[in-house]
């Protein structure tokens, strides 16, 4: 996993609600059997026309949000299907974090184990971010992992909540894998306990 | 009250009795009973394994079966859109390679992962059970721990059989009284999320309690459980009783003999204890119930059928607004619109939802002896090839058949349109699955969520009606 630490960038505001995962990714790019590929499929309804050229108002097209890093999003981001592929295809696409309100349970747990940061704020200040950012598109935005903040370009800062043994993983860049394989004569013994009480 | 004297809540007892260890200031080492396993989410997952070096632990505990991209047509699936016959060979070669029990679509058992796991008594009372889809939270019926995982995560339960879990918190939903006719589960689980919003159970496990709960058959209670996601939450589960047991005896994977005899008495120890806390909780009145209808692009933005879609006047929050007018600009509909007459274009009776067998007799009962209105398309899709064959030995395909349905094989289909079941960009589809999404059922398709009753009334009639009327 690639590790995640600091980030300095711009931000794009998407202002909508229970953004669901049918939305970031739609089923139809489910297809692969591998993940490359899933940026092309980001947002896909929203981004594309219905001749597929890119539609021009949808605001990841706009020429002025090219190359950010931060997605600005209402509460309940990635709601409803567990497909992994929807950070796959943020991550691909080039977000490194998604600042919301709130996250849906299984998107926050997928961004993990991806590197990409979910960072949840109060409902009011994303607000401000959004007003900000449509104002003015080059706002930079920057999130310290470490010191677990976002700041902003004149000193305005937030701290964001996040578990310490997610942060240590995504600081590092390690997989829960190695954890649980290291953790293979406890499994073991649990078995056997299970077996004997059944 | 426990051993150890501390009353615990149904979740709880099942999380402590699986928790392998816990390190300090780390998650918990989650040992999982059975992982159910399908052909969009697990390609990946397979792939990681044989990067690694890894066998899949428990190949014992682990089954798969293939639903979401397949063709619900009879066709042969070598032939079909190159994507989808590659995770079918693909499922099928991970299967044979790593070991693992494959309910192929070539086979007798074939169907929707949550409909086959508890036909095949794999699903049962107390256990961890965990898939790489949301729904899993169906099995939680039984009174197991069943959520949905991304596919990072299968690998993990693939690899070690277990997972990094934090504890989710509580939240009992307590659905008091008697239903009316024509009230059914769907609308209780619709209900619950319109009034507590579509992620409002975020963290929590959501408990469903109380009589109306207790009185509901296992088909019902697998609606019920589906839809929890629905609600922002992690799982939902229901205290395994009689009737849970009834439905287990005699399953191909249920205990048999004296093991039989013995799991139920230690299922029987799967309630809330008296006394135990939830964090959060919720009553309904089963007899204020009525049949509900979504009108948005997300499950809590539904009505009960004899209302009207909200106004932005009726809504304080901002976000709510914002929510609302988004949903009906996509769906085409008006504030304050009467939700009953609303025309429908399509009807998909099906999906993890509502297509078990009860769900279906209780949609052919309605169509019996009528005719599909105008040019409204219905398709019937079963839930698993044993429900498609039980319903052909009852007549229903008949009934549905001559009423104008088309009649399908097993499948998600028209859930998530990865195969060729698709609603067109515009068309209103009366569904009885769990998803309104923009575009879940077809680029620009609108959703309308609904019982099957509902939803096969709304076949008869072309448009969304009041089905007590027709009682
Ligand atoms: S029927 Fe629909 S919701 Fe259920 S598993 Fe299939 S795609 Fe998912």
């Amino acid at each position: 996993m690639q590790p995640f630490t600091s980030l300095t960038t711009t931000a794009v505001p998407l202002r909508a609600e229970n953004v669901d995962t049918d939305q970031i990714i739609p089923a139809r790019y489910l297809t692969a059997v591998t993940k490359a590929g899933m940026g092309d499929g980001l947002f896909a309804a929203w981004r594309y026309g219905a001749d597929g050229a890119p539609n021009p108002e949808f605001v990841l097209n706009r020429q002025d949000y090219a190359g950010a890093e931060i997605l600005l999003a209402g509460r309940n981001f990635g709601s409803g299907s567990s497909r992994e592929h929807a950070v796959w295809a943020l991550t691909e696409y080039g977000f490194r974090a998604v600042i919301a309100p709130g996250f849906a349970d299984i998107f926050y747990n997928n961004s993990l184990k991806n590197g990409l940061l979910p960072v949840a704020l109060p409902e009011e200040q994303v607000a401000m971010l959004w007003d900000l950012v449509e104002e003015q598109p080059d706002t930079t935005i920057a999130i310290d992992l470490a010191a677990q903040t976002v700041t902003l370009p004149d000193g305005q800062q937030a701290s964001f909540a996040i578990d310490p043994y997610r942060k240590v993983c995504l600081l590092q860049g390690l997989d829960d894998l190695g954890y649980l394989l290291s953790k293979e004569p406890e499994i073991a013994a649990f078995e056997q306990g299970q077996t004997s009480n059944a | 009250m426990t051993h150890n004297g501390r009353a615990k809540t149904l979740f709880e007892k099942v999380w402590d009795a699986h928790v392998v260890t816990q390190d300090a200031g780390a998650p918990a080492v989650l040992y999982i009973d059975a992982h159910l396993v399908h052909e969009v989410t697990s390609p990946q997952a397979f792939a990681m394994l044989r990067e690694r070096g890894l066998p899949v632990r428990r190949p014992d505990r682990t089954f798969a079966t293939m639903d979401h991209a397949i063709p619900t047509r009879n066709v042969d699936i070598t032939l079909w859109p190159s994507d989808a016959a590659t995770q079918v060979r693909t499922l099928r070669e991970n299967c044979q390679d790593f070991g693992v029990t494959l309910f192929d679509i070539d086979g007798p058992v074939q169907g929707i992962v949550h409909v086959v796991g508890p036909e095949m008594g794999i699903t049962q009372p107390g256990m961890t059970i965990v898939c790489g889809d949301s729904h899993t939270s169906t099995h939680g019926a039984f009174g197991a721990l069943a959520f949905g995982i991304g596919t990072s995560e299968v690998g993990h339960v693939l690899a070690t059989q277990c997972l990094l879990q934090d504890k989710p918190k509580t939240f009992a939903i307590n659905v008091e009284g008697e239903l009316g006719v024509g009230v059914t589960a769907k609308d209780i689980i619709l209900a619950v999320i319109a009034k507590n919003g579509a992620g409002g159970g975020a963290g929590h496990v959501f408990e469903y309690r109380g009589s109306a709960i207790r009185g509901l058959s296992m088909a019902n209670r697998m609606t019920i459980c589906n839809m929890s996601i629905e609600g922002g939450a992690r799982a939902g589960m229901i205290a395994p009783d009689e009737t849970t047991f009834a439905y287990l005896k005699g399953r191909p994977h249920a205990p048999q003999g004296a093991d039989w005899e013995r799991a139920v008495a230690r299922w029987r120890s799967l309630t809330t204890d008296e006394g135990a806390a939830f964090d959060r909780d919720l009553t309904l009145d089963a007899n204020l119930l009525q049949p509900m209808v979504t009108y948005g692009t997300n499950p809590g933005q539904g009505v009960v059928v004899t209302g009207r879609i909200p106004t932005v006047d009726d809504l304080n929050d901002p976000a709510e607004r914002r929510s609302l007018l988004s949903a009906l600009e996509y769906m085409g509909l008006r504030q304050g619109q009467p939700m009953a007459g609303q025309p429908v274009d399509i009807v998909f009776i099906g999906s993890c939802t509502n297509s078990r067998i009860e769900d279906l007799r209780e949609a052919a009962a309605i169509v019996q002896g009528k005719r599909v209105a105008g040019d409204v398309w219905a398709i019937v899709v079963p839930g698993s090839k044993a429900v498609k064959t039980q319903a052909e030995q009852e007549g229903l395909d008949r009934i549905f058949r001559e009423a104008g349905f088309e009649w399908r094989g097993a499948g998600c289909s028209m859930c998530l349109a990865m195969n060729d079941d698709k609603a067109g960009a515009g068309k209103y589809v009366a569904s009885t699955s769990n998803r309104n999404f923009q575009g879940r059922q077809g680029p620009g398709a609108r959703s309308l969520l609904m019982s099957p009753i509902m939803a096969a009334a709304a076949a008869v009639n072309g448009r969304v009606v009041d089905v007590r009327e027709m009682l």
